[in-house]
């Protein structure tokens, strides 16, 4: 008996674990196969690039790859600056009203820029920033969560350290620079992680303030390729699929046990 | 405290703090006032309960609040049970752990738009996978996502295959830190596979199943990216949930200050799971 629900859970996970996994399999499948083969599975199906190339030439993916990176390096770049200089002043200066203003900044964890699409959009139409990388970065560059998260971090770092460069003569940013940060680099890293697949993922704010593929990143972009009335094929979006999530597919696998780690930590809190 | 270190203090959080402002308090703010005012797409400048009162005509709101529900009500349990299940199998002496793993985590670091283009083959009515399985067993086939019936559960099935693996992750750094001895324990008594995790395993993992719940609520109202490519909300409305019919009516109907009110209303449903939420956290600090 204890044998078998032993049995019977082993074979549970491995059909949980290939239905997981089904999707992505099913899209390199449909991928590297001519369209015939997108509903059909057969051994001795002739492996193709052609859908790839078709896709490429479909959409522009490299400009829409270039935004994407684009803009999750400059959402990553903004966020790591100001929220180092909140997490430390909230973490270590005692002001009037700090309570206050921390709780303040813990109200946007709940409050995500996303549900407020409406007046956000039209503070950025009168900011003249719509369609630019700089309408879809500027909401999330003061992030609650990583100012926590740098704010937890920094107030494990002994005192001490602090008096001591003080002593030196370091100012306040040369403190922050050569003594909080480094001690603070796996919390970088984890967050670091954490947010690049989220602006990646990113779709509804993106989706909102960007018209045209100047600023359109992957994800707008594959909501209208992929769309029923442009007509492409299965093969094709999937290999459009494939492109759309290939850099960060593989970021995860060779990061693959620092990304967990980092979103067990950022959880964690 | 010298009156210059307040200077500073201020000055570094000054960035943050403005755009902070900027683009969440302001809007709020900006929400809420705009709701009073103005009806349909004028404005006007008297303070109205006008628009509060359509919200009550509004046939379209209940059926959006009682989907936005009843997604909540069964993507968060089962997302859940999986991510248990999923834990405890992953921090378990299996062989191939390391690769279910992975495995299960894999739908988290995926764009939730790309992959639904492949769910939309899966679900689509002739040549999609789901259909096709069915008509091996006989049967004539579902229209997943076009019958009004099905397109809600559809969606809610891409969710959870979303969510699973990521609230996984949460469960697992809460079994690493279960006392083995406690498992020792229950070996001398002989104890079942099931009572050791009725008695131990589970009771010591509810503050990491309140936390994930609170986060799954959360999400269950603020991710609507798939319905973008799934169903649109349709048909009928009867697979829209409240952020998307925020999109429509800011973006496709132009009816901002309606929109306007489903903010506030979406606001309110989220600070009461943010109350909800300290309670809960309260409780986490009390469990230890």
């Amino acid at each position: 008996m204890n044998r078998l629900t032993r049995y019977v859970s082993v074979m549970l996970a491995w059909i949980l674990g290939f239905i997981w996994l089904f999707p992505l399999i099913y899209a390199i499948w449909a991928a590297i196969h001519p369209p015939e083969f997108a509903t059909r599975f057969s051994l001795f199906a002739p492996l193709t690039m052609e859908n790839f190339y078709a896709a490429w030439d479909q959409a522009p993916f490299l400009r829409y790859m270039i935004n994407t990176i684009a803009i999750t390096l400059l959402i990553l770049g903004g966020q790591l600056v100001l929220c180092t200089l909140a997490a430390y002043a909230l973490a270590r200066m005692e002001f009037f009203g700090r309570g206050f203003i921390f709780a303040m900044v813990l109200m946007q964890l709940m409050v995500v820029p996303e549900i407020l699409i409406v007046e956000n959009y039209q503070t950025l139409a009168g900011l003249n920033l719509i369609d630019t990388y700089w309408g879809v970065a500027l909401p999330y560059f003061a992030s609650a969560f990583g100012i926590f998260l740098l704010r937890q971090t920094f107030k494990t770092v002994p005192e001490d350290l602090e008096n001591a460069a003080k002593i030196e003569g370091c100012s306040v940013l040369a403190i922050i620079w050569k003594v909080y940060v480094p001690l603070a680099k796996p919390t970088y890293l984890a967050f670091s992680l954490v947010s690049i697949s989220y602006h990646w993922n990113n779709f509804l704010w993106p989706l909102v303030v960007t018209n045209t593929e100047k600023s359109r990143p992957l994800t707008v972009g594959m909501s209208i390729f992929g769309a029923p009335e442009s007509g492409v094929d299965w093969s094709i979006i999937s290999a459009g699929t494939l492109i759309s999530v290939g850099p960060l597919l593989i970021l995860f696998i060779l990061f693959q046990r620092q990304f967990v780690q980092s979103f067990m930590q950022a959880g964690i809190k | 405290m010298r009156p210059s270190r307040q200077i500073q203090a201020w000055l570094l959080l000054l960035p943050a703090l403005c755009l902070l402002m900027a683009f969440t308090h302001y809007p709020v703010i900006k929400t809420i006032v705009r709701s009073f005012f103005g009806f349909g797409t004028r404005w006007e400048a008297q303070a109205s309960l006008e628009n509060y009162r359509y919200l009550l005509e509004d046939d379209v709101l209940m059926q959006v609040l009682f989907n936005s529900f009843l997604y909540a009500a069964i993507t968060v349990p089962v997302s859940i049970i999986l991510a248990i299940a999923m834990a405890l199998w992953v921090n378990s002496k299996m062989a191939g752990k390391g690769f279910l793993r992975t495995a299960y985590f894999t739908p988290t670091v995926l764009p939730m738009i790309s992959v639904a283009n492949i769910w939309l083959f899966f679900y689509s009515p002739e040549i999609g996978l789901l259909n096709k399985l069915l008509g091996l067993v006989g049967h004539s086939g579902v229209n997943w996502l076009g019958d009004p019936s099905f397109s809600l559960y559809s969606l809610m099935a891409m969710t959870i295959w979303k969510e699973a693996g990521f609230f996984m992750i949460f469960y697992l750094a809460a079994l690493q830190t279960i006392d083995t001895n406690l498992y020792h324990a229950a070996a001398i008594e002989n104890a079942g596979k099931w009572t050791i995790f009725k008695r131990i395993t589970f009771p010591l993992l509810m503050p990491t199943t309140l936390f994930v719940m609170v986060n799954a609520l959360l999400n269950a109202f603020k991710l609507v990216d798939h319905l973008f490519i799934l169903t649109k909300g349709g048909p009928n409305n009867s697979s829209n949930l409240l952020l998307y019919y925020i999109f429509e009516t800011a973006f496709s109907f132009f009816d901002t200050a309606y929109a306007a009110v489903l903010t506030v209303l979406l606001l309110i449903i989220l600070v009461v799971l943010a109350l909800l939420q300290f309670g809960v956290i309260e409780k986490r600090v009390h469990y230890r």
